[in-house]
């Protein structure tokens, strides 16, 4: 179950390896492989390649800013196998038939792919352009990337239309985490039927696990084995955090076997986001946890939409005097009623997935909730 | 026709509010919240010119119909 037909990691040194050039074939190839992008959204890669391809003079923006401070995977992609992710990034400028190139990257792993970039001199056909991603939460948002390659700040913008037919300076733009665009150079040197029904994804496991890393594994897997991967649970578990911050909780017993994909997870109204999952031990309080993230979520709010900025701390100070076990009985309302207000009203979806992570706490931790508005803690019991 | 609100141009003066409040409720905060919960309201057809009056009165031109 544990087994990828084609892993990204420790893999070969795809530099000695000729690049498998083959034009707008790729995105036949995308189709039937059937990958999605592994940015969080999930949107079908091919869908996005084949509509900026039919655009006049598109622009490709490898996008490898990775704000979630739970995620490590595209940081670990960058470093360790850079050649794949810039051979993704030149297979999609040459897919879509691209005249500008970038490559979006945070500070830190600029020196490794610069030094890459040296190394390939002579490989390539499209010239990238290195642009620096801020260290913040949203940096990496569709609007953002383009907004920061564009020269201005790394903030989200008003949609009016779709990126793919008008984004970087009024042009079709493909924004692609590099974690996509590493599959797909992987799909187009050995084709899109390996990938098919055995495509991996990189999953960072983080929280209360033996040893919490980055790894590889089938789409599918139940998130149990996964942690298994890293190690398995360091202490009984009480919850998974899935797909992030931005992700929902499971309780522990829907979790172990809750398959990590799509399909799988949409019963539990999560989806596996960036691949993301954080292991909260028994000991931890998941209110505690939850009014800690919150408010972390509000203080990377960009402040440029009311409800978010006014909202998003409201929401976190609620959560803080119920985390504080304040006897106040109207608490749970009121978070309810922020998370109503402040969802679907912002130029991006950071306050969205703020109030999927938050409702979820609030179905998931409903025993604690009574224990905190009466003044005590599970985590507290037998001290 | 639908009603797109520009959040980031947006800063509560609240003149849509008071021209359509069957399509833009007022949050505590005084933004526009759309009566039907949705991201861009629908605008029935009877309260569209007054719509067009509030995209055009909107003094940060936040709004547009679509």
């Amino acid at each position: 179950m544990t087994a990828v037909a084609t892993p990204l990691l420790g893999a070969a040194d795809w530099l000695s390896e000729p690049l498998p050039w083959q034009g707008r074939r790729l995105i036949g190839s995308l189709e039937r492989a059937g990958l999605t992008g592994r940015g969080g959204a999930g949107f079908p890669t091919w869908r996005k390649v084949a509509a900026v391809a039919v655009g006049h003079r598109p622009v490709v923006i490898g996008n490898g800013a990775e704000g979630e401070p739970a995620s490590a995977k595209d940081r670990t992609l960058l470093t360790t196998v850079p050649h794949l992710v810039l051979d993704g990034l030149q297979l999609a400028a040459e897919a879509v038939g691209a005249v500008d190139c970038y490559l979006y990257l945070p500070g830190p792993v600029t020196g490794h792919i610069t030094r890459a970039m040296a190394e390939r001199a002579g490989r390539d056909r499209f010239a990238v352009t290195l642009v620096p991603a801020p260290d913040t939460f949203i940096a990496g948002e569709e609007s953002a990337v383009i907004a920061a390659v564009a020269g201005g700040r790394a903030l989200p913008t008003d949609k009016v239309g779709l990126v793919v037919e008008s984004g970087l300076r009024g042009r079709p733009t493909l924004v692609q985490n590099v974690e996509t665009l590493a599959r797909m150079a992987l799909i187009a040197r050995y084709g899109p039927d390996l990938f098919r029904g055995h495509g991996g994804f990189l999953s960072t496991v983080s929280g209360a696990v033996v040893a919490p890393g980055v790894y590889e594994a089938p789409q599918g897997i139940p998130i149990g084995h996964l942690l298994e991967l890293a190690g398995g649970p360091a202490t009984a578990l009480a919850a998974v955090l899935v797909g992030g911050y931005h992700g929902t909780w499971l309780p522990i017993a829907d979790a172990v076997s809750a398959p990590m994909s799509a399909a799988g997870l949409a019963p539990f109204g999560a989806t596996p986001g960036a691949g993301v999952l954080y292991a909260l031990p028994t000991a931890l309080c998941g209110l505690v946890e939850t009014a800690r993230i919150t408010d972390y979520l509000a203080q990377q709010s960009a402040k440029q939409c009311g409800p978010c900025r006014n909202g998003l701390p409201a929401m976190a100070d609620t959560l803080r005097r119920l985390a504080d076990r304040e006897r106040d009985g109207r608490l749970p309302d009121h978070v309810a009623r922020l998370a109503a207000l402040v969802a679907n009203r912002g130029a991006c979806h950071h306050p969205d997935g703020v109030v999927r992570m938050v409702r979820s706490a609030m179905r998931v931790f409903a025993t604690e909730i009574d224990a905190h508005l009466a003044g005590r803690c599970s985590t507290m019991e037998g001290r | 026709m639908k009603l797109h609100i520009d959040w980031t141009a947006c800063d509560g003066r609240g003149t849509c509010t008071e021209l359509i409040p069957e399509v833009l409720a007022q949050d505590p905060w005084g933004y526009p919240l759309p009566v039907d919960g949705s991201r861009q309201p629908e605008v029935p057809p009877d309260l569209e010119s007054f719509t067009r009056r509030a995209v055009a009165y909107c003094p940060r031109l936040a709004l547009r119909l679509r």
